[in-house]
């Protein structure tokens, strides 16, 4: 596994007259878990789906600046969308497992990047599942519906889906927040294991979830980004007034 | 008035108009069927029609609305299949979608005869294809057009945003996520247009009467070469279907039994209509089903 990283330099996002993210430069190292925090609308999230250029679909959406991996800017058109989705996979906060079975899920993708050898494929879902902790409650009823699983279970189901075609960096965004306390700790555990291998950057809400599963944390505002540093720090003496406002829940 | 009384008011009118419906949907099913039941045997549905003896049958008409069917939903479901994908996925929002919407609305609320009119000028005459099979499915299918553009969009629409971008965020095409992942959730919706549009075509006489024509040739069952005149594979030739062939005995049949035959044939077309709907749902639910491997 190579050390990839990314670089967010000088991000803007516009929807429409309205602009949601305003001149963001963050980097994401690899094997770290990187927060963003915020309230509602402070554009955590568009930074997030610009990562990935998922904003493309949404129409009237534009992003100027740049991001790099490595010695790419996944911005530039000239980027293959298609290609740069697969290097970073993504968790949404709805578990949202494709209408298929629990092998379905996982071999899909990389039966579209070329793997068609039974066997291999085979491996891959028993590696995913593992990677999930979602092996041992599966290994019976791989050929049945994913939408017969628990909520929890059908969001680990979604992280395996997304390390199935091997990416280097996983986006998350607010993966636990429709889920049971059980479940959540689950997907924090689970969290703390991925980060070996992969750069993740998640959403959430949860500010004790950020202080527990994060190395670093990012806090947003309105759209600009106000403080960026080690999680312990910014959670036991936070340099901006208002980080330390927002976390110690006067408002948001 | 209180607002529980008036809750009571509503629900009671709404509860007799549903009752009315479903009154008024009952008495004409039994009606129909009951007065053509008896006279629908082996021999009634194989055997050719008869002008001005007794005892004619409606074999060639059921096949030929059969095929007809067939034929029509050969030309329609590809091509409304690609409208509908196109609408809902890869028109950008501006003045020429919307136009083309517009016009696709139109094109649904033209009257039949008049699709059947210009049946005639365009498919029969110009392009000579003759009072034909082919010249009827191809009315029938700017008939059908629009509903099965229409139904195709709805039911992608109807697929939630996260699991088209759960697929795209795999790395997989745009394509492969419409065709594997939206396409197989659409199915039930999609499925259900198909079935509305095939009912209409098993239904439709005024867009036949110029461009499949009323009159069938004999057909010989036994040749089931394409390109023979005689063979009722062959799509170039003309063909009654039967709800062309109701309409014709009912207006200026001869045979003394004309009548009967006439509520014969009306109950076997009924009857087909719904017992193909009962198979495309099943169908459906089965396909889904599979795509889907839910239980």
């Amino acid at each position: 596994m190579q050390d990839v990283g990314l670089k967010a330099k000088n991000l803007s996002v516009f929807y429409g007259e309205k602009q949601a993210v305003k001149d963001i430069s963050l980097d994401f190292n690899a094997r770290q878990v990187t927060a963003l925090i915020g309230p509602s609308g402070c554009g955590k999230s568009t930074f997030l789906r610009s990562l990935n250029r998922m904003n493309d679909l949404i129409p009237g959406a534009k992003i100027t600046g740049e991001v790099w991996i490595g010695d790419q800017n996944i911005l530039s058109p000239r980027t293959d969308v298609v290609l740069l989705r697969q290097k970073i996979g993504m968790v949404w906060q709805r578990p949202n497992p494709f209408h298929k079975s629990i092998y379905e899920n996982i071999a899909f993708g990389p039966r579209y990047h070329g793997i068609r050898d039974k066997k291999k494929l085979d491996e891959i879902v028993e590696q995913s599942l593992r990677k999930a902790a979602l092996w041992e409650e599966t290994k019976d009823r791989l050929h049945k519906s994913a939408l017969a699983l628990s909520g929890g279970q059908q969001q680990r189901l979604c992280i395996a889906r997304s390390i199935a075609v091997r990416p280097d960096i996983i986006l998350m965004d607010e993966p636990a927040s429709a889920l049971d306390p059980v479940s959540t700790a689950k997907i924090e555990e689970l969290i703390a294991e991925l980060k070996q291998e992969y750069c993740i950057i998640i959403v959430t809400h949860n500010m004790h979830q950020a202080a527990r599963v994060s190395d670093r944390t990012a806090f947003f505002l309105m759209g600009e980004l106000v403080e960026f540093d080690q999680t312990d720090k910014m959670f036991t003496n936070p340099a901006n007034q208002q980080t330390s406002d927002y976390i110690s829940g006067r408002f948001g | 008035m209180k607002p529980r009384t008036v809750d009571k008011i509503a629900t009671g009118i709404i509860m007799a108009v549903a009752g009315f419906i479903i009154l008024l949907l009952a008495g004409f099913l039994s009606y129909i069927i009951i007065r053509g039941f008896g006279h629908i045997s082996f021999d009634f549905l194989t055997s050719p029609p008869q002008t001005f003896r007794e005892g004619g049958g409606i074999g060639p008409q059921l096949f030929n609305s059969l095929f007809l069917l067939v034929l029509t939903m050969i030309i329609t479901i590809p091509l409304g299949l690609g409208a509908g994908i196109y609408m809902s996925e890869y028109a950008k929002p501006g003045r020429l979608t919307d136009f083309i919407r517009l016009t696709v609305e139109v094109l649904s609320s033209f009257p039949s005869i008049v699709v059947g009119l210009f049946g005639l000028l365009v498919f029969v005459n110009v392009f000579e294809f003759g009072f034909s099979l082919f010249s009827g499915a191809l009315a029938l299918t700017v008939f059908n057009l629009p509903l099965m553009v229409r139904i195709t969009e709805q039911g992608l629409r109807s697929v939630p945003r996260e699991q088209k971008e759960a697929s795209l965020a795999l790395g997989i095409s745009k394509w492969k996520t419409i065709t594997s992942v939206m396409l197989p959730m659409a199915v039930p919706v999609i499925l259900t247009g198909t079935i509305l549009a095939s009912g209409r075509v098993f239904g439709e006489a005024a867009a036949l009467l110029f461009t499949a024509g009323m009159s069938s040739p004999r057909l010989d069952f036994t040749n089931w070469n394409p390109l023979d005149p005689t063979s009722p594979l062959n799509p170039f030739r003309p063909a009654e279907t039967l709800a062309v062939h109701i309409w014709k005995i009912n207006s200026e049949g001869v045979a003394p039994d004309a009548r009967e035959i006439a509520a014969g044939a009306s109950a076997v077309l009924v009857m087909t209509v719904l017992s193909f709907n009962l198979i495309a749902r099943w169908l459906g639910r089965m396909v889904y089903r599979k795509f889907t491997s839910s239980r």
